[in-house]
């Protein structure tokens, strides 16, 4: 295959795929609204209504976060809705049951003294009409008097019986005139025609028998009584002379109604007491509960915000006990590893201090004396003075290996600490290839720089960031065989990116990751040549990471490879992609998509790159070849992983539309499987310095 | 070119080796192996620099670099096997103008140590005005309202080039190159320290600087006259 690269750890490839980030999480997020909506009750109607919604809920929005973290509120508020609802629904069944109790009795009362005054009213008419026979009616006028003289003697009569307990009134039937005497009479200043409801009267008029109805009964304005409500029981009656009339009982029901009220003020005081009672009681119980839970939450934070030495207090022996004493023994437990662990760190910190100051002041003399034979090796005779050179030489690589150690155990000890700052990558970049150009020269490569129009500043350790520059450029220019090297600066979003790409021998499948492994060489027989301690890409890896930002590498054989450094722009701030894409646009797979496998033409700048530079191209194009035209195999989701691993064509690999792969080269956003830098594990290349 | 150089270090060996070195490049050395007793050689040799590692038996480098500093502003450069940060500002708060690295090289310790006593050639009679201050670049003195204000040389070449170009924004990196003498960047911390030094020293607010003034992301500028 032809190419690959860098990073994840061998034991954890980067299993999930690269995403680009914006279209994908664009995606969820509209899924997210989607479940949001349907959660709160949200309307999928017009968007009138959902404006509507939106603004009903809006300001609910407090209540419903509290409602949603506050567990003692949802169950205070349960617990009362519900057993409001056991008062309520039992409040009812008993008042109707008290009503229906008092009810009957009276009820039942008062029929029978209906149907006795009923009774009563009919004899007094017959006894009436007897005597009147005797009498020999002789003039209408004379009856209707007598008529109507007869029927206030008859309510007189009848409503003595129960003085209070009941009215009697008398109306005439509808369809008689006034003129006979019938007119609306009433005891006990009873309002005859307003006490009896209109639809009684109807029923009484068919004449079928007694009929009852409930109504209030209104007083005449001069008693000065209020009217109450009573119930009504009325007949159909004959006067003396045969003539219908209605004759109706009014009962007062006021006492019964007294009764009724007091049991339901009775129920309500009661039933309130209850769900008031029952809320306390709720908002008790769930505090015991979750009073120790909400401590365990506290004491939690603290806990993880480093304060120790926290712990919960601990009473009683019940489960909120257990839970206490097993939350300090975790605690307790925590604190010893993490003390033990400091302890760790501050004797390797101590150790590689005592190290570093009892190594280096010998190395020191031993340095400055190499130096003095070596300035004078012109007076010895051949074999001494190469023995000097060599002395002086290998001094300095064991300068710089010490040099690096001592880094790598400072990182390793957690010692190294950042001192970010505002810097401009541009300027660093500057240094970096400026200081690099002597070896370029020598090397007769070219160091371009793309991207510096605009700055592109980030927060930074600007000395840590040249020291990883410095490393990339001047592996590419070792490794670069003599093409140009191109140092590409770039920010979007909140990241910054430095990408150094060269057009050397490149990077077999897998050794991308390999590449930041403490003193791994590419090459064992070619290593040696070319110096360096082999812990540079790991020490740069490190200083990528202390940063929170990513050092990825990729590459093809025989078609170079590419360094990427991403760094939040701003210290703190996690990373979420990159500005450039981690494989170029000018890779090999990259323009074998474009042009169909063909080699390219192109740009200066791609020429630069020998598309038959080394054996292995035919072995390259095969797969291209291979390809159907509407798929294309790209990267192998596995190996894309922010750990950067980008293992180029693969037959078999994961297909993607080619309009996705285009994007995906323009806009990559590698996402890094955990936080962007765990991918990095255990890298370290050779190619250092 | 004056050059008695007093060497403090415990290390046998490389004090020697440093004498030899020295004195190949014509420089006097004179050495002393305790912390305790480097003030006193110091009083008695009257170097015109001094070397001081910053690891000793006795009072340690620091301690005897702030009693240097105490009575003289004898540049001194500090030897340390520790790069940390924090090694580093602690020596340079302590008084000390620069520091190189163990292992080191020869010719870079030379070239430091020239760098340092550089400055001692007789400069040219000037007046600058910065903020407040009157500097008298020939006769070494900075004086407000007719007070002296006593300065290390270091804070005087530093304050000096930054009163010659007072339109000019100097970035940490040129005033290495300006008052240092390093040809190529180097540890801008040696800048940050020496200006809170400095400000500390001519600033009537060292909190709200008029004299030498930081231009954020940039470096500093001399205040207003």
């Amino acid at each position: 295959m032809s190419g690959d690269s860098a990073a994840s750890a061998p034991g954890q490839p980067g299993t999930r795929a690269e995403r680009p980030v914006g279209r994908k999480t664009a995606g969820s997020r509209w899924g997210r609204l989607l479940d949001g909506g349907l959660l709160h009750g949200g309307v999928q109607g017009s968007p009138v209504i959902r404006l509507f919604m939106r603004w009903v809920r809006r300001p609910l929005l407090p209540v419903m976060r509290l409602w949603r973290r506050n567990i003692q509120l949802r169950i205070v508020v349960t617990t009362l809705l519900m057993s409001l609802g056991v008062v309520l629904l039992l409040g009812f069944v008993v008042i109707g049951q008290v009503r229906n109790g008092l009810l009957d009795a009276k009820v039942k009362a008062s029929q029978s003294q209906a149907t006795g005054g009923f009774t009563a009213a009919g004899q007094k008419a017959d006894s009436a009409a007897i005597a009147a026979g005797n009498d020999s009616p002789d003039s209408d006028g004379d009856s209707v008097q007598n008529v109507g003289e007869w029927m206030s003697t008859t309510l007189g009569s009848l409503s003595s019986g129960g003085q209070g307990a009941f009215d009697v009134v008398t109306l005439s039937s509808s369809g008689a005139g006034d003129t006979r005497g019938f007119g609306p009479r009433a005891s006990g200043g009873v309002e005859p025609t307003l006490s009896v409801p209109e639809a009684l009267r109807e029923k009484v008029d068919d004449g079928a028998g007694a009929a009852q109805s409930y109504t209030r009964i209104v007083y005449e304005a001069s008693t000065g009584k209020a009217s109450q409500p009573g119930l009504v029981i009325g007949k159909q009656v004959n006067d003396p002379y045969g003539n219908t009339y209605e004759l109706y009982y009014l009962f007062p029901l006021t006492q019964e109604e007294r009764s009724l009220s007091l049991v339901k003020g009775t129920l309500a005081t009661a039933g309130l007491f209850v769900v008031v009672l029952l809320g306390a009681i709720a908002w008790l119980v769930v505090r015991q509960v979750v009073t120790p839970v909400r401590m365990a939450a506290g004491i939690a934070e603290r806990l993880s915000a480093g304060r120790l030495q926290e712990r919960m207090k601990v009473t009683g022996e019940d489960d909120i006990a257990r839970l206490g004493e097993a939350f300090n023994k975790m605690a307790q437990n925590l604190q010893l590893k993490i003390s033990q662990l400091e302890d760790l760190s501050r004797m390797q910190r101590r150790f590689v201090s005592d190290v570093s100051h009892e190594l280096r002041t010998p190395l020191t003399t031993v340095r400055m004396a190499a130096d003095v034979i070596h300035e004078a090796r012109v007076d010895f005779d051949p074999v001494t003075a190469r023995s000097a050179e060599l002395l002086a030489d290998q001094l300095d690589r064991f300068e710089s290996l010490l040099a690096d150690l001592l880094e790598i155990s400072r990182f390793d000890a957690g010692a190294a600490a950042l001192e970010a700052e505002p810097i401009d990558l541009r300027e660093v970049v500057r240094r970096v290839v400026s200081g690099a150009e002597p070896l370029a020269e020598r090397k007769g490569t070219q160091i371009r720089v793309v991207g510096d129009q605009q700055p592109v500043v980030a927060e930074a350790d600007a000395r840590r960031v040249e020291r990883v520059l410095r490393n990339l450029v001047v592996n590419a220019v070792e490794h670069g065989e003599g093409k140009d090297v191109v140092v590409k600066l770039a920010a979007a979003g909140g990241a910054v990116a430095v990408a150094v790409r060269d057009y050397g021998v490149g990077l077999k499948p897998g050794e991308a990751t390999r590449v930041f492994s403490r003193f791994w060489r590419a090459d064992p027989a070619r290593a040696r040549t070319t110096g360096g301690t082999g812990l540079g890409l790991s020490i740069a890896l490190e200083d990528a990471r202390l940063h929170g930002g990513w050092l990825q590498a990729w590459g093809e054989p025989g078609g170079g490879s590419q360094f990427r450094l991403t760094l939040p722009r701003t210290a703190d701030e996690p990373l979420r992609g990159s500005p450039i894409p981690l494989e170029p646009k000018d890779s090999r797979r990259n323009r074998g998509l474009s042009d169909a496998g063909l080699p390219l033409g192109g740009s200066s700048k791609l020429a630069t790159v020998p598309a038959q530079a080394s054996g292995d191209t035919s072995q390259v194009r095969a797969p291209i070849g291979l390809r159907p035209s509407g798929a294309t195999p790209s990267a192998d989701p596995t190996a894309l992983p922010g750990s950067g691993a980008r293992v180029v064509p693969r037959p078999t690999g994961g297909t993607r539309p080619p309009a996705d792969e285009a994007e995906d080269a323009e806009e990559t956003e590698d996402q890094p499987s955990q936080d962007g830098t765990e991918q990095h594990e255990q890298g370290e290349a050779f190619r250092g310095r | 070119m004056k050059g008695r150089v007093l060497v403090v270090d415990d290390d046998t060996a490389l004090a020697e080796m440093l004498g030899i070195v020295l004195r190949g490049e014509g420089f006097e050395p004179s050495f002393v192996a305790d912390g305790d007793k480097a003030l006193a050689a110091f009083r008695e040799a009257k170097p015109d620099l001094v070397l001081l590692d910053l690891m000793l038996p006795g009072r340690d480098g620091i301690e005897v670099c702030r009693l240097i500093r105490a009575e003289s502003g004898v540049p001194i450069v500090m030897l340390t096997a520790k790069s940390d940060t924090v090694d580093v500002v602690v020596g340079l708060e302590s008084g000390a103008d620069d520091y190189i690295v163990k292992p080191f090289k020869p010719k870079e310790l030379v070239a430091r140590i020239r760098a340092r006593l550089r400055r001692s050639e007789e400069p040219a009679p000037e007046q600058l005005a910065i903020g407040d201050l009157v500097i008298d670049v020939a006769g070494h003195s900075v004086k407000r309202d007719g007070m002296s204000i006593a300065l290390t040389p270091l804070e005087f070449d530093l304050l000096v080039a930054l009163a010659r170009k007072p339109w000019q924004v100097f970035t940490r990196e040129v005033l290495l190159e300006q008052v240092w003498g390093y040809r190529h960047a180097a540890d801008t911390r040696l800048v940050n320290v020496h200006v809170q030094r400095l400000r500390s020293k001519v600033e009537k607010d060292p909190e709200r600087p008029e004299i030498v003034v930081t231009v954020r992301g940039v470096g500093y500028k001399a205040g207003p006259s």
